[in-house]
Parts: C-alpha cells; sequence; structure tokens
C-alpha cells in the first residue's frame, strides 16, 4: 500500500454517505465525552448540579451514554461499516433514498433522545432511556440498515464476504433483535412520550439485561471487531492471521454473547438457575473474545516497526490490548464471588470504560485516522496531533480505571466489613465520603481523554479544509489546462 | 448433502448467512427468558404485595423521570452485611408490579428497596429538597423544583396503561370486587380507575408529606411512594424455609 495520494474512486463508491457520518461521530465523541467529564464532575463537586433539573445528573447520565454509545459508536459503526461494506464488495452502496434516511433518522435520534432525558422522559433501562416514538424510529433506521447493507452484499463483485462483514452483519441483525425486544411497552397515549414496560419485575430485569450487555456484546463488540478485521490488516498491510481463528471466533461469540447479560443480576430476585448459566457463559467467552485479540495481535506481528514511526498503529495495538484485558476482567467479574463485591460499586463503572474507552474508542480513532485522509484525497493534517492524541487518551484511559478499581474495591470492602462486635464497621456515607479523591481523579482522568479527542477534532477539521483545498486547486489546474 | 455443507458455502452466500447468525444469536435469550414466563416458582408466593396506589405510582415516575436508579438499587442481596444494613433480601414478588423494574446496577447512593417508614415525611423532604443538610457528606444533588405542583390529570390514563400490561387495576364492578377478595377493601378503592384523581389527591391530604396541605406537590408523590418501598410484605410472618425453594 502506498502512503501517498489515496485515489478517492468517488464514482466506483459512495463516500459522501461514509464523510457525513465519520463527521458526526467525531461531534458526538467531543459533546458526549464532555457531558461524560461533566457529570463525572457533578459527583465529585456537587454543586456542579446547580439545583438544574437539566443538568441534574440523574438525567444528564442518559445524555452520555447516549451520546458517547450510539452517537460516537453508532456514527463511527455506520461510517466504517459502509466504507468497509464498499471496499470488500467493490461495489456501490445499494439503497437509494433509504441511505440518507439513514443518516438524518440516526441524527435526529441522538439529538431527541438527549432532549427528553433533559426534559425528564426516560424509560428507566440502562442505554434504552429512549421512549417509544423514538425507539420506532430508531427500528425503522435499523431496517433500513440491514436492507442497505444486505442490498451490498447481494450484489459485490467478489464471490467471498469477507471477514468484517459477517461481524457487521451479526451486529445489526442481534441489536434489531434486543432492541425490539427489549423495548416493548404501552404507551400512556397517542401524545404523550411516556410509557410503561409491558414486563414488570425479574422477567423485565432479564429482558433488560439480555439487551444491556448485549448493547456491550454486538453494539460495542461484535460490531468494533468487524472495524479491526478491516482496518487493522489494511493498515499493518498484511493479511489477517488466521482465517480459521476468525470462523471459530465469529460464531462461538455470536452464539455465546446472547447468554451472558445475567451476570448483572446475579444474587438479585432473578432465579439462580438462570445467573448461573450467565456465569458459565460469561467464563466460557474468554475464548472467542481472545481469540478476536489474538488473530488482531498477530496480524500486527511482523509490523512492529511501524509502532515507533506510526501512532494509528500504536492506536490500534492498545485498542487490541485494552480488548484482551477487559475481556478476561469480564468473565472475572461475572464469577458469583467475586461479583458479590463488584457489583453496585465503580468497579463495573470503570471495566466498562476500560471497553469503552480502551477498546471501543480507540479502534475507532485508528480507524478514522486511517479512513479520514482516504476519503478526502490527502495526507493527514498532523502525524504529530495523532502522536499527542494517542498519549492524552492512553494516559486518560489509565488515570479513569485505576481510579475506579481502587474506589470500587474500597466501597465494596467497606459495605461489608464488620468490626469486632460484629457490626458494620462503617456506615454507607462514610463510604460516600471516602469516595471523594477517586471520584477528582477519574474526572481528570476524563478530561485528558476529552482533550485528547479535541485535538482529534481540530486535526480532522484541518485535514478536510486541506483535502478541500486540493480538490479545488487541481480543479483549477484542469480547467487551466 | 451435509458432506458438501462447507463454511465457504456460508461465506459466498449471504442467506446462509443471515439466517445461521440469526440462529446463533437467538438461542441464548430464548432458553433464559421464556422459561421466566413459563415456571412457577419464579415468583414468590407471598401475601401482601399489592399495586402502588395513584399518588405512589406517580411518585415512582417521578423517580424515573428523575433517573433515580442511575445511582441507588432497589434489589438487597441475601449477605450479613446487606440484611443489616437494609433488611430482608428482596424478593422477585416485591417488584411484581413494576413496570419498569428498577433494580439498579449502582450504589452511588444506598439501596432504597426497603427505605419505606426509616425516614420521617419531614426527613425525606427536606432530604429531597436539599439532601447536605441532613447529610453533609452527601453527593446527591438538590431537587428544589420537587415541591411544584403535580400533574395528576393523567394519572388515569397511566393506570389504564398499567393495566395493559397486567397490573390488576379495575376499571369494571367486576374487577373492583375482585380486588377487594384479593387486596381488601380499602386497597381495591385505591386501585379504581374511575376514582383515581380523587383518590390521589385524598391520599396526599391525608398523609401531607410534604408538610404542605394548600396543594399537591410532586414532593408528595415521590415521598408517598419512597415510604411504601419494602414495606408491603410482613417478613414475621414468613418462614426462611418457606422462600428457599424459590432461589
Amino acid at each position: 500500500m502506498t502512503t501517498t495520494a489515496y485515489s478517492a474512486p468517488a464514482e466506483q463508491y459512495d463516500y459522501e454517505i461514509i464523510k457525513k457520518f465519520t463527521i458526526m461521530a467525531i461531534v458526538w465523541a467531543v459533546v458526549g465525552m464532555f457531558v461524560g467529564v461533566y457529570i463525572a464532575s457533578e459527583l465529585a463537586w456537587p454543586w456542579l448540579n446547580f439545583d438544574s433539573p437539566y443538568f441534574s445528573f440523574g438525567r444528564f447520565r442518559p445524555v452520555h451514554t447516549g451520546a458517547v454509545i450510539f452517537g460516537f459508536g453508532g456514527s463511527a459503526l455506520f461510517a466504517t461499516s459502509y466504507y468497509v461494506v464498499q471496499r470488500t464488495c467493490q461495489t456501490r452502496l445499494w439503497g437509494g433514498g433509504l441511505i440518507p434516511f439513514t443518516f438524518w433518522g440516526w441524527q435526529v435520534v441522538i439529538v431527541l433522545a438527549a432532549l427528553s432525558y433533559v426534559t425528564g422522559y426516560s424509560q428507566g433501562r440502562e442505554y434504552a432511556e429512549m421512549e417509544w416514538p423514538i425507539d420506532i424510529l430508531i427500528e425503522l433506521v435499523w431496517v433500513a440498515y440491514l436492507a442497505i447493507y444486505i442490498g451490498t452484499l447481494m450484489k459485490r463483485k467478489q464471490p467471498h464476504i469477507y471477514v468484517a462483514n459477517w461481524f457487521y452483519v451479526s451486529f445489526i441483525l442481534a441489536t434489531a433483535l434486543l432492541h425490539t425486544f427489549n423495548n416493548l411497552a404501552v404507551p400512556v397515549g397517542l401524545f404523550t412520550l411516556k410509557s410503561y414496560s409491558l414486563f414488570s419485575g425479574p422477567m423485565d430485569a432479564m429482558t433488560q439485561w439480555w439487551y444491556g450487555h448485549n448493547a456491550v456484546g454486538f453494539f460495542l463488540t461484535a460490531a468494533f471487531l468487524g472495524m479491526m478485521y478491516y482496518f487493522v490488516p489494511k493498515h499493518a498491510g498484511r493479511p489477517v492471521y488466521s482465517y480459521r481463528l476468525s470462523i471459530v471466533h465469529f460464531w462461538a461469540l455470536s452464539f455465546m454473547y446472547m447468554w451472558v447479560g445475567t451476570h448483572h443480576l446475579h444474587w438479585t430476585a432473578l432465579p439462580d438457575w438462570a445467573s448461573t448459566l450467565g456465569a458459565t457463559f460469561s467464563i466460557m467467552l474468554l475464548l472467542p473474545s481472545w481469540g478476536g485479540m489474538i488473530n488482531g495481535i498477530m496480524t500486527l506481528s511482523g509490523a512492529w516497526d511501524k509502532m515507533r514511526t506510526d501512532p494509528i498503529m500504536r492506536f490500534m495495538i492498545v485498542a487490541l490490548s485494552f480488548y484482551g484485558m477487559s475481556t478476561f476482567e469480564g468473565p472475572l467479574m461475572s464469577l458469583k464471588d467475586v461479583n458479590a463485591l463488584s457489583h453496585y460499586t465503580d468497579w463495573t463503572v470503570g471495566h466498562v470504560h476500560s471497553g469503552a474507552l480502551g477498546w471501543v474508542a480507540m479502534i475507532s480513532f485508528g480507524s478514522i485516522y486511517h479512513m479520514l485522509p482516504r476519503l478526502w484525497n490527502t495526507q493527514m493534517y498532523s502525524v504529530k496531533l495523532i502522536n499527542v492524541h494517542f498519549w492524552l487518551a492512553t494516559v486518560g484511559v489509565l488515570l479513569y480505571i485505576v481510579a475506579m478499581w481502587i474506589s470500587g474495591i474500597m466501597q465494596g470492602l467497606m459495605w461489608r466489613a464488620f468490626d469486632d462486635f460484629g457490626n458494620l464497621q462503617y456506615s454507607f456515607v462514610e463510604s460516600v465520603a471516602a469516595m471523594h479523591p477517586f471520584y477528582a481523579m477519574r474526572a481528570i482522568g476524563g478530561l485528558f481523554f476529552l482533550t485528547g479527542m479535541c485535538v482529534m477534532a481540530y486535526n480532522c477539521y484541518k485535514t478536510i479544509r486541506q483535502g478541500q483545498a486540493e480538490a479545488s486547486n487541481a480543479a483549477a489546474v484542469a480547467q487551466a489546462a | 448433502m451435509f458432506k458438501k455443507f462447507t463454511h465457504e458455502k456460508i461465506e459466498t452466500n449471504a442467506g446462509w448467512l443471515i439466517v445461521l447468525t440469526m440462529f446463533a444469536i437467538s438461542v441464548g435469550g430464548l432458553v433464559e427468558i421464556a422459561p421466566l414466563f413459563l415456571l412457577d416458582d419464579t415468583i414468590e408466593k407471598v401475601d401482601g404485595v399489592r399495586p402502588y396506589s395513584p399518588l405512589e405510582q406517580r411518585g415512582r415516575d417521578i423517580y424515573i423521570r428523575e433517573g433515580c436508579y442511575t445511582c441507588h438499587s432497589q434489589m438487597i442481596r441475601p449477605f450479613r452485611d446487606e440484611q443489616l444494613r437494609y433488611g430482608h433480601y428482596s424478593l422477585a414478588a416485591e417488584s411484581k408490579y413494576d413496570h419498569p423494574f428498577q433494580w439498579g446496577s449502582k450504589r452511588t447512593g444506598p439501596d432504597l428497596a426497603r427505605v419505606g417508614g426509616k425516614y420521617s415525611n419531614e426527613w425525606h423532604t427536606q432530604h429531597l429538597i436539599q439532601p447536605k443538610s441532613v447529610v453533609p457528606e452527601s453527593v446527591m444533588p438538590n431537587y428544589p423544583w420537587l415541591m411544584s405542583p403535580l400533574d395528576a390529570s393523567d394519572v388515569a390514563d397511566r393506570m389504564r396503561a398499567l393495566r395493559t400490561t397486567g397490573v390488576p387495576y379495575s376499571l369494571t364492578q367486576a374487577e373492583f370486587e375482585k380486588n377487594v377478595k384479593q387486596f381488601g377493601e380499602d386497597h381495591a378503592r385505591m386501585f379504581h380507575i374511575p376514582n383515581a384523581q380523587t383518590n390521589l389527591v385524598s391520599q396526599a391530604q391525608a398523609g401531607n408529606y410534604d408538610g404542605d396541605n394548600t396543594s399537591v406537590s410532586e414532593m408528595d408523590a415521590l415521598v408517598a411512594y419512597l415510604q411504601v418501598l419494602g414495606t408491603m410484605v410482613d417478613f414475621s410472618k414468613i418462614k426462611p424455609e418457606d422462600l428457599v425453594k424459590f432461589r
């Protein structure tokens, strides 16, 4: 692969939609991470709630999760999947008017969701807080997305469907299934957003965490593995290490992930058999997860020299390392005895962020840095700034998860500590007070990550302007000739 | 036929890829979710659990609106420390009328599954307006806007929607009679949808949760909800061994 002059076959591929989604991925990342740093700061310094319903932690937290998961993650997935499916199938995107609908529909979803949370409309289900009209819009966008993806696969000019596409297909199908069943609800009226979920108690809990963990498993893992399977080999200029391994771990991952949600419900009123099944599958899931990690890292092996010179490569290798780390930590936390300590504490929050920042965000950064110059037919404005971003992001994640490990384990231990007379040693509020330094440390870690993100946004903005300038120069030259 | 079926076939045929992936991702959910509805012992048979009164249900709506579940759980686990701190472990039956469930996943603040009756109404009102005034180390936001009037106009619509999901609020005389048998007359009256608004106001007046009896505030509703949490089942009447088979 040459490092100069990327050809942009604009007629062959639909790049417009990819450009739009890429820009919005960056915008939502800045917005979502800013809100994340803000709510983290609210926990450290509660006056930041400003006695305002619109900024209070409880209403603001889903704004953060919605903007980063569905805004940033979702837009990055739309962008990369449209890029990958076209390039690996060597065909233009199928779908006509459906294609811009997925873009505008999805952006409207993110904006409406955020507005509805701050004005007090929420289903009260984590990562599925959107009320029913927004859910219906998501469903429509998703069906269009599925149709576009399959339509494009069908008219491919390659006999094989490349492995990255399997993961994207699995993610699209699973998200449709999960979204539909987890959002079954009875609206209070046709002209109000408020609804009540169809299920209650343990059935509702089971459905929600079947969804909740697979928002992680498919939205934030399978799909990003698809991203990894295209961009890592492409950027390293090496073939995927083991095709056989990718087959085995694809099917194992798709099958097993759907079972593990109940590890969020250990020791609760959910029947024991269900949570035990969840724990069993969580432990087995280590194998397919590491299958993906090993395949990615071994693909990079042999291109290690690029680690010194190429910060994009660093993003990818660190992303894979965090993926391996958090998919080891996950099964560990799904053991009932460990979960008895870790559940309800910041340890869970730290675990989620080592996956979300370390793996999901880092692999997205690497992929976007790879893709952006090719979309605008130019070079990245500054490789040095990519490097700055890399270090800000890495230090940020480390500060974040170390803070949450300490505070989470300390919380868990304080809650269960007994004094010599068999009484509880600490009141609850003593554990709250003990969290303060770590909440401050976490906010600072988040600030590092956000700063890195702003550097990326600036770098990408300059790159796009540069690409546009080059294009108009080229056009002027062509005209003069 | 099977001899010829290699992975090559899936890689070259989008139809196979979709069908087989769909199969792979459907099994887990089916095996774990469907039996919960079919097995008899998913929810314990205990006395006392009842639907929420109109005022309590509106309080619960506010609890969800403010995202309280992002910091408070409502699920006590069967450990000695939790028993001492919060009380008897939570039963599935205690959330059987909870649409949606609010078991939560994080305790930035304490569990609330049995907070009912632990503090006075005055304490709750003061605490919600300004938590630090009663718990100096608290990191909970202030909720002064809860003192604004409660919009009770659509409470009957809300109960009707809940009735559709299976909560036994009554619309007809027959349903009312059935509730009288199951929950007693006082409660059955509360669950009668045609009287929802009157019932809501009269409970707020009688309870005077926010200390201001001139109007019904959101605070009245939220405190009424908090005060009923975990109080429905009388554990002095239940032998631990009766619950074991449901675990």
